[in-house]
């Protein structure tokens, strides 16, 4: 079983750390994205034992040393299709009854 | 703007000489100027060449179908006489789920031959899938930068799905909120890690799209006699219409249509914050598109390989929710359940269709992978999530941001041509500003421009002199 809250070393984790503050991003930002600092997510096994928040060194993939809050421990990925949309549940129907009526050969049959 | 992004910039040329493994300057003609034709030509590798590295890589030969029910629905509502046959390659069945494999298979051949550890790319679409999967095979190190999420860690869920798939291929992915900043850390880590960059603009990524153009040439004369009436081509880079037209031309398809075509996104800007995940397209829309067909030279790289202008016989914008609308048709009347941003060529080629006359060909160059959070439902299920209105309508309604009108009937569907006069003006605007102020052009700069947004130097000429008056 997985603790969610606090990682043990070598567990799969991510961290998020500010790469660039508010102050140091680059010029001509639009409003609303030049007052929030830039953050990043990486993804790598821990190099020691924390819990949610705690500053923390992870080995990457590529065998990279990047330091940051531990943000998730054994994250995981939650995007779905979610429901049939309304206004689309009719185009399949609709279409193919389209297609009965028209008769063989109107308008040129493909070959 | 920070001393940091500035420090790293300032090393911009140096870093890229060394990631790149080639250096640009050997091109330069002058401030406007450059030998497209012999930086294309640089790698070495012939047509020939380029096909068998990818059969080797698992790219390449995908199924050329014919959408027989979608040409039915079209000539239901055509003219009589018109409704030209519909074709789609499917790309999708490449081993990363679209036609990018193509271009990363050539980044990673040749990153593999100069003797890289590792690859870096910067993107959020496709692409990061095919970087991640070639890489896998090749043994080499990968990350992936991607603008992943908004301040407040919320991501559209085809780009989270796309972070999957590159974790999934072993990919290191870094995942950032909003910003042009990514290019910035982008360098920072080709410098640190010493990789080659795999960027989707050189003209290794750029020719391995070729193959694309060729065998679309090839399988249509196989099939119906002749090359296709017309290609169409989602736009946005420019990688895919270049390469694609590059393809064709080379296996003389010289009198086919290049028509590219992009969502409409106009009114959202793409570097904040808040549209961030009111787009509802993560690519292939004209918030790519038009930058960058017009200032091509804005990329990653020195010299863009991909230059879209020099290609396009026409670019035709379609709106989100005629995208969404012929994505769902698709899969109910092909059985073909692909996308969403990669049928916006699909939804203009319906349109081109209906006016072109029943033996006509018109062929859809790509497909791309779909699955949880990619895919149209996700989408718009999202969309509603983030206060953007669907509903039933007139697409003419559509308001990018706020609302996605769905149409009522295939009828509605009308892609709207955008004036290629007017994006080969601002291209030249851009070059002048870009050759710095007072500078005068040449008449090689002339016929490069010409060129380059495929116009007449005459035509050139005049734009110049009246912008230099401005």
């Amino acid at each position: 079983m997985v603790s969610h809250d606090r990682c043990r070393i070598d567990d799969w984790v991510e961290v998020e750390r500010v790469l660039l503050e508010p102050s140091e991003r680059a010029a001509n930002l639009p409003a609303d994205t030049a007052g929030q600092p830039l953050l990043v997510w990486v993804k790598g096994y821990a190099r020691a034992e924390a819990v949610l928040g705690e500053e923390l060194t992870v080995k990457t993939m590529t065998g990279r040393e990047v330091s940051g809050r531990l943000s998730a421990v054994n994250p995981g990925y939650f995007h779905t299709f979610g429901e049939p949309i309304p206004e689309l549940v009719h185009v399949g129907r609709d279409l193919r009854r389209r297609l009965a009526t028209v008769e063989s050969g109107e308008g040129g049959e493909p070959r | 703007m920070s001393e940091r992004i500035d420090a790293v910039l300032a090393r911009r040329g140096e870093i890229m000489v060394r990631a790149l493994g080639m250096d640009y300057a050997e091109f330069e003609r002058s401030p406007i100027a450059f030998d497209y034709d012999a930086m294309m030509a640089a790698h070495g590798f012939s047509l020939a060449d380029i096909v068998e590295i990818q059969r080797k890589a698992g790219v390449g030969n995908t199924p050329l179908l014919e959408l027989r029910n979608l040409t039915r629905l079209v000539r239901s509502y055509s003219e009589p006489g018109k409704g030209a046959r519909i074709f789609v390659k499917d790309e999708a069945a490449n081993m990363a789920g679209s036609f990018k494999d193509r271009r990363a298979s050539m980044s990673i051949h040749v990153a593999k031959l100069k003797g890289y550890e590792g690859v870096i790319a910067a993107t959020s679409g496709n692409y990061g899938a095919a970087v991640s999967s070639q890489a896998a095979r090749n043994g080499l190190n990968c990350i992936i930068c991607q603008e992943a999420f908004d301040s407040r860690h919320i991501g559209q869920p085809e780009i989270v799905e796309k972070s999957r798939i590159c974790e999934a291929f072993g990919a290191e992915v870094i995942q950032m909120t909003v910003g042009p900043e990514l290019f910035f850390h982008m360098l920072e880590l080709l410098d640190e890690t010493g990789y080659f960059a795999a960027s989707l603009y050189s003209s290794f990524g750029v020719s391995g799209i070729e193959t694309l153009g060729a065998e679309i040439a090839e399988e249509m004369r196989a099939l119906t006699g002749a090359p296709p009436t017309a290609v169409v081509v989602t736009h946005a880079g420019g990688g895919n219409t270049t390469g694609t037209a590059r393809g064709l031309k080379r296996t003389g398809a010289t009198e086919t249509q290049i028509v590219s075509a992009s969502v409409d996104l106009s009114g959202l800007h793409m570097a904040s914050d808040s549209d961030f995940n009111r787009k509802s397209f993560t690519t292939g829309h004209t918030g790519f598109g038009v930058p960058f067909a017009t200032w091509p030279d804005r990329a990653d790289v020195p010299r863009n390989a991909a230059r879209a202008l020099r290609y396009m016989d026409r670019y035709l914008t379609v709106t989100q929710g005629e995208v969404f609308y012929v994505t769902e048709a698709m899969s109910k009347l092909e059985g073909l359940e692909r996308g969403p941003s990669g049928n916006t060529a699909m939804t203009a080629a319906l349109s081109l269709a209906r006016d072109l006359p029943t033996d006509a060909t018109v062929v859809v160059q790509e497909t791309e992978y779909t699955g949880a959070g990619k895919h149209h439902w996700a989408q718009l299920n999202f969309a509603r999530e983030m206060g953007v209105e669907v509903r039933l309508g007139d697409p003419k309604e559509n308001k990018p941001g706020s609302a996605i009108v769905i149409p009522e009937r295939p009828e509605q569907i009308r892609a709207v041509d955008f004036d290629l006069a007017h994006m080969r003006h601002s291209y030249v605007r851009n070059v002048l500003k870009a050759a710095g102020e007072g500078y005068a052009p040449t008449p090689d700069d002339i016929a490069f421009l010409a060129a380059d947004t495929n116009s007449d130097p005459a035509v050139v000429e005049a734009t110049v002199a009246e912008l230099r008056k401005a």
